[in-house]
């Protein structure tokens, strides 16, 4: 399934800042629907960015971040134009990446 | 046996991502599955949690800045700002002390990322928001309560 992911990375005073917003419903497998049964756990485990292919961030993920999960994280190495690269696994096997291009903040 | 298994797990995960490139997307779930760290994410207390992720013992440090709100109305979403002061960062793991499994998300810096996120997250209740860095064979902690009105779990 394609999922959408939002991504801006801007330069500012010499530090990157990028955001993303990725589309995922993040169930915890504790909610029940209105027929009273269980919403199989459905979330994203891993998460991986890289600046101009080189890895700068590896997250591991539990339930606890919140649907249609929102990130900020900060580079220092990152020049205008560089690209930025995001990549997500969650427990079903699914994927999803976004790919932006530093701009100037 | 005395070889942190976090540092295990960052270098299989690196090997995997670096060694894979495009193949990572036909990565077996069994392979992923293999890199996450289940038994700290599926703790149902925070001590456990900590214990998965072979911390020892960390020591509480005043150069951790975590912004959350006192007071939370929705605990489905909660945005935490973190960022750690401590030299040598690799990674931040973040806590949340009450929820049914309180290990939200563990994340690791390379490269010339700052040490600092901010994310939201969901609370259960009323609650610690508690914060590991790990720098070097060294951890340090620190927590930040926030009220929350209506369950997010």
């Amino acid at each position: 399934m394609m999922r959408d992911m939002k991504m801006r990375a801007q330069l500012k005073g010499g530090i990157t800042e990028v955001k993303a917003l990725i589309s995922h419903p993040m169930e915890t497998g504790r909610r029940k629907n209105d027929l009273d049964e269980t919403i199989p756990a459905h979330f994203i485990q891993l998460l991986t960015a890289t600046l101009n292919g080189k890895t700068v961030l590896e997250a591991q993920w539990g339930t606890g971040i919140s649907k249609n999960p929102y990130l900020t994280f900060y580079l220092r190495d990152a020049k205008v134009g560089d690209t930025v690269r995001l990549t997500w696994h969650d427990n079903r096997g699914e994927s999803g990446h976004g790919e932006i291009a530093v701009t100037q903040g | 046996m005395s070889k942190p298994v976090w540092n295990m797990q960052r270098r299989s995960f690196l090997q995997l991502m670096l060694g894979a490139g495009v193949t990572l997307l036909l990565t077996p779930l069994h392979v992923l599955a293999a890199i996450w760290n289940k038994a700290a994410f599926e703790a149902t207390t925070a001590p456990e949690a900590v214990k998965g992720l072979e911390i020892p013992a960390e020591t509480p440090s005043q150069e951790i800045d975590i912004v959350a709100p006192d007071f939370a109305e929705n605990g489905a979403v909660v945005q935490v700002e973190v960022r750690s002061r401590i030299a040598g960062t690799e990674a931040i793991a973040i806590l949340v002390d009450k929820n049914p499994t309180p290990l939200i998300a563990n994340f690791m810096f390379s490269n010339g990322a700052e040490p600092a996120v901010v994310t939201r997250i969901k609370m259960a209740e009323t609650s610690n928001v508690q914060v590991i860095v790990k720098a070097g064979d060294r951890y340090f902690s620190a927590v930040k309560q926030v009220e929350v009105s209506l369950s997010g779990c």
